[in-house]
């Protein structure tokens, strides 16, 4: 089984003649794998998944993500890698407000050129999956916590991406809705996709991932598989 | 809090959101600076022309009579004690005066020239302003006519007399009323016209108050009753002078009021707009200063006051602009007014900034208030979530357009901020607005300019032996009415009849001889004969320029505001002020009084004809009996076939008219001084007035960017690329900006419409349709799409940072 994501010596530093936010770390993610990345505030988990998206690059190392060098990308090539490869959902959903559920959903497929109608069925079959197309003509205003993140969850999957990286997905969520977007990336990871997860939550990691690790200062403290410690 | 802590925590609020928000704090600078400088050019030059002949005149202490003495009838102390004449307030002279037709060193002969013999610019009466150089110091020095080109007869250079000897060019200087063209030491002058006596002396009155033209008509005879019968040889009223330089600015009038209007409510809007929208986005930060304890009025007198710094700077280099860009412009009109000292007066520059001033203190005032009276968490809470549900609708429409998804985003985004974006459309419509009445004025102006003489079509002029053409040896000295009284016999506006093609006498050149040597020369496309002459008409007082064409009667025509141009004799063709001042109509017939016989001319047509002040006859000249008698006509002008060269055509008929007695030169390329000026200046106030809107446009889209980075940084970590980031950023701004062109346009058109025909009113014609309806498609099309390149060149800035922006940063903005 290949490696969806290799990271070699990746670091990140800000500007400052502070610690480096991230690394230098190297870290290979199987296809298929649910990763969970945990740790304190201020550990470089979201850096970590902000170089794996290519939304940030890094000042040392490699990142390579499918096969593709993102650290080389330029900013055109990232969208496009972004769009094809990627799927993300953020702690505060970031769904645009202006648009109804259906057309967040449809979006990152029309941005990456699939046509108006297979875009339009794809979404509607994603909606019906996660249990809320009843809400696809709503806007996401009108949506609970959990509902937003479940649309959020549609959006990064309607390109069918290779990688589903997810930062905090339950963590502004309340308990229930939690449990429910738990469920959910259980259920997404069952079919197959590969998941990398930033989290406080260490039930969600504990029921998610295949693999757990957790940073500390910018590196990684441990690197353990589940039922096993590396 | 204290009044301390508070008047030291406002400062900082202020020296830091200034210092903060960087491009805005531009933004609202250089929005400011541009609309300050376009109102103070605005504003100035309509100042200028408001009565810009009273104002030089007063400054100059301008003659109110210019009287020329026969020298051989009275003595110097004779002419000297008319100054004492009851109701002279003040008078200058007599200085001594000749007349020369000097040939420069570079430029060739030079139009005839009154010399006037001064020891100083400056006395009494008349102060003249040298506008280069300095006052001649010896007899052998002159001081040229200021509005003679720059690159002829510089400084320093040498004029060459006729009779022999030079004269060193010193400088130029400028009479208000033109009592003058050039100026020399009294010695210099009477050692000139002492081989051509008797020459004139020149007495300069001023009289008490205003005087009117019956009231100077009683000065003058006071003054010819004081010198021996006949001396007085001519007098000249400040009247001419002020006629000719009231309709100069009365042309400019409308012109600059609808600039000025353009500029002026441009800028309100912009101005408002800009502040108005960064004390808007700075919601969130107010709720934050309420939250630590400032109250409702020192949030209002904070954000007041952070409008305010950038502005006043913006202000103050924009009353600099203006005057540095006024300055030369004013010098233009100046010399259009023929006028001297037009300077920006320093009112308006005051008023400017005031105004300024006031419209960002209340552009700002009202969203501070507001902002001041939201409670502190729903300012937070607005601050952090813009998002008001406002223009869904058009995010549902747009997503069904047939358009790339990140183009339909984009042009759904104005409604969701209906304020700004009205007012960032206002700005595209008024710069719109703007381009399209310059261009078209300028289309207009050029249309007129190519219609105001024939002649000018004609590439070369044969000079028949004839008198001279009008504007050479008859040319009154600068800045002289078309209708001025030189001698004793004569009042304003009337002059001595003389028949066509009199002049001095019979011509010695053979027509025919020469009408077929031109058209027997190689190159020749056509040509036609001018016979000019100053006639009586019955019923008409005053002298009427007379212009008799021969041959090619067509090529000679003017453009036609009504009816047709001459096809044969018996017709006559007049400017629309001939028939305006003598009543006539198209299809009356005048009778012209030619060498004591009556001529009767029907009039066929009204032509666009502004020489001369539009009192001209244009007939054929088979309608006088006998003409070919007189010789040869004036002038003869030819056009030449595509591709002939003017230089070797002129060497060639030369060769075959010199024989004959007669010349050809390359005809004078005459542009109106007044087409240049206006030209100018609608290009300018263009350009202010489409980069106040530019700036407009750019502000609201900084804010918009600004509002919306979070929204950005989402699109782009879904796959939005940064080709599609600046499409949706300038397709945000394309549909206002199509809609403000669209609206602008008409808006545009309607205001040339409105003002052209005013300009020809002050000028005193009618225009052609030809004129008027200069948008044809190749001009609407792009002006239409004017809006759109205002509105995208404003918002390319903001795009590119917009699609440079980094995604990880734009998703950590709150």
């Amino acid at each position: 089984m290949g490696h969806v994501i290799e990271l070699d010596a990746a670091a990140k530093a800000y500007g400052g003649a502070g610690a480096p936010a991230l690394g230098p770390v190297s870290l290979d993610v199987a296809e298929g794998e649910a990763l969970a990345v945990v740790g304190p505030s201020g550990s470089g988990k979201s850096t970590l998944l902000n170089l794996v998206a290519g939304l940030d690059r890094p000042t040392a190392g490699t990142v390579t993500v499918d096969g593709r060098r993102v650290d080389r990308l330029g900013e055109a090539a990232l969208a496009r890698f972004r769009r094809e490869r990627i799927g993300f959902v953020f702690q505060f959903f970031n769904l645009l407000d202006d648009l109804t559920v259906a057309d967040n959903v449809r979006l990152p497929a029309q941005l990456a050129g699939t046509p108006r109608r297979k875009a339009a069925d794809r979404a509607a079959e994603l909606l019906e999956i996660l249990g809320v197309h009843r809400h696809a003509g709503a806007y996401p205003g009108r949506l609970s916590g959990g509902e937003r993140q479940r649309v959020a969850v549609a959006r990064a999957l309607v390109n069918r991406p290779a990688l589903l990286l997810a930062d905090e997905p339950t963590g502004a969520l309340d308990t229930a809705s939690g449990h429910e977007v738990r469920e959910l990336l259980a259920e997404v990871h069952r079919g197959g996709q590969t998941i990398v997860l930033v989290t406080h939550d260490m039930a969600l990691a504990r029921s998610l991932a295949t693999r757990t690790v957790t940073l500390v200062d910018g590196t990684i403290a441990a690197d353990e598989r589940a039922g096993a410690a590396r | 809090m204290s009044a301390r802590f508070a008047g030291s925590v406002l400062g900082r609020v202020v020296r830091s959101g200034v210092g903060r928000r960087r491009v805005q704090t531009l933004v609202v600078a250089l929005a400011t600076l541009m609309a300050v400088a376009s109102a103070v050019v605005a504003g100035s030059l309509v100042v200028a022309s408001s009565a810009p002949f009273d104002h030089a005149f007063a400054r100059a202490h301008g003659a109110h009579l210019t009287a020329q003495i026969d020298a051989g009838k009275a003595t110097a102390a004779q002419a000297a004690a008319t100054a004492h004449l009851p109701g002279v307030a003040a008078s200058a002279g007599p200085f001594p005066v000749t007349v020369l037709s000097p040939t420069a060193q570079r430029g060739g002969p030079l139009p005839e020239l009154t010399v006037a013999g001064r020891s100083s610019p400056g006395g009494p009466v008349d102060r003249l302003e040298v506008t280069a150089g300095r006052w001649p110091s010896a007899g052998n020095e002159i001081m040229l006519p200021a509005d003679l080109p720059p690159d002829v007869a510089e400084t320093g250079s040498a004029l060459t007399l006729p009779g022999g000897g030079t004269l060193t060019v010193v400088g130029r200087a400028r009479s208000v009323t033109g009592s003058a063209d050039a100026w020399m030491t009294p010695a210099g002058v009477a050692a000139l016209r002492s081989a051509k006596a008797p020459g004139t002396d020149q007495m300069l009155y001023r009289f008490s108050g205003s005087p009117t033209k019956s009231r100077l008509a009683a000065d003058r005879a006071k003054v010819a009753a004081a010198l021996p019968k006949g001396a007085l040889a001519g007098t000249r009223s400040y009247l001419d002078a002020k006629y000719v330089a009231d309709r100069e600015a009365a042309t400019f009038v409308p012109f600059l009021m609808a600039f000025g209007a353009l500029g002026l409510g441009m800028s309100v809007i912009v101005v408002a707009g800009v502040v108005g929208g960064m004390v808007g986005a700075n919601l969130r930060r107010i709720g934050i200063l309420k939250a630590i304890g400032c109250t409702p009025a020192e949030v209002v007198r904070a954000y007041v006051a952070q409008a305010l710094v950038p502005a006043a700077a913006g202000t103050a280099l924009g009353v600099v602009l203006g005057n540095l860009i006024a300055y030369p412009l004013l010098g233009d009109v100046q010399q259009v007014y023929g006028t001297t000292g037009l300077s920006v007066a320093w009112w308006v520059d005051a008023a400017v900034a005031a105004g300024a001033l006031l419209v960002v203190a209340v552009a700002a005032l009202v969203p501070a208030l507001r902002a001041g009276r939201l409670r502190t968490v729903e300012a937070i809470a607005v601050g952090r979530a813009p998002g008001t549900g406002r223009g869904r609708w058009a995010q549902r429409f747009a997503g069904r357009l047939p358009l790339p998804r990140a183009v339909t985003l984009g042009l759904a985004t104005p409604f969701a901020r209906p304020v700004r974006s009205a007012s960032m459309l206002a700005a595209v419509l008024f710069g719109t607005a703007a381009a399209t009445f310059a261009i078209g004025l300028a289309a207009s102006l050029n249309t007129i300019g190519a219609a105001r003489d024939p002649a000018a079509n004609a590439a070369v002029s044969v000079m028949g032996g004839g008198p001279a053409p009008q504007g050479q040896e008859q040319a009154p000295p600068q800045g002289q009415g078309p209708a001025q009284g030189q001698g004793p016999a004569q009042g304003p506006g009337q002059a001595p009849a003389q028949g066509p093609g009199q002049g001095p006498g019979p011509s010695p050149v053979d027509g025919a001889k020469v009408e077929a040597a031109i058209a027997a020369q190689p190159g020749t496309a056509s040509y036609y004969g001018v016979r000019r002459a100053r006639v009586t008409v019955t019923g008409v007082v005053g002298g009427v320029d007379l212009q008799l064409y021969q041959h090619d009667l067509r090529a000679g025509a003017y453009e036609i505001i009504a009816g047709h141009w001459i096809t044969g004799p018996g017709q006559a063709v007049v400017p629309t002020h001939f028939l305006d001042a003598t009543g006539h109509r198209i299809g009356d017939t005048i009778t012209v009084q030619d060498q004591g016989a009556a001529v009767r001319l029907r009039i066929v047509g009204e032509a666009f004809d502004l020489e001369n002040d539009g009192m001209h006859v244009h007939a054929a000249a088979t309608s006088f009996a006998g003409i070919e008698k007189r010789g040869a006509a004036d002038e003869y002008l030819v056009r030449l076939k595509p591709g002939v060269s003017t230089a070797s055509y002129l060497s060639g008929l030369n060769s075959a008219l010199k024989p004959l007695g007669a010349q050809a030169t390359a005809a004078a390329d005459d542009v109106s001084s007044t087409i240049v000026v206006l030209d100018s200046l609608a290009g300018l106030l263009t350009l202010m007035l489409v980069t106040v809107a530019g700036l407009g446009v750019l502000n609201a889209v900084v804010l918009d960017t600004r509002e919306r980075v979070h929204d950005l940084g989402v699109c782009k970590a879904i796959g939005m690329s940064p080709r599609q980031t600046v499409a949706m950023v300038l397709a945000s701004v394309a549909g206002l900006g199509a809609a403000g062109g669209l609206a602008g346009l008409p808006a545009g058109v309607a205001l040339h419409h409105l003002v052209l025909p005013l300009m020809g009113d002050a000028a005193g014609t009618r225009l052609t349709a030809h004129m008027v309806g200069v948008y044809r498609v190749p001009l609407v099309v792009p002006l239409a799409l004017g809006g759109i390149v205002i509105a995208v060149l404003g918002a390319l800035l903001p795009a590119g940072w917009a699609a440079k922006a980094r995604t990880a940063t734009a998703l950590r903005t709150e």
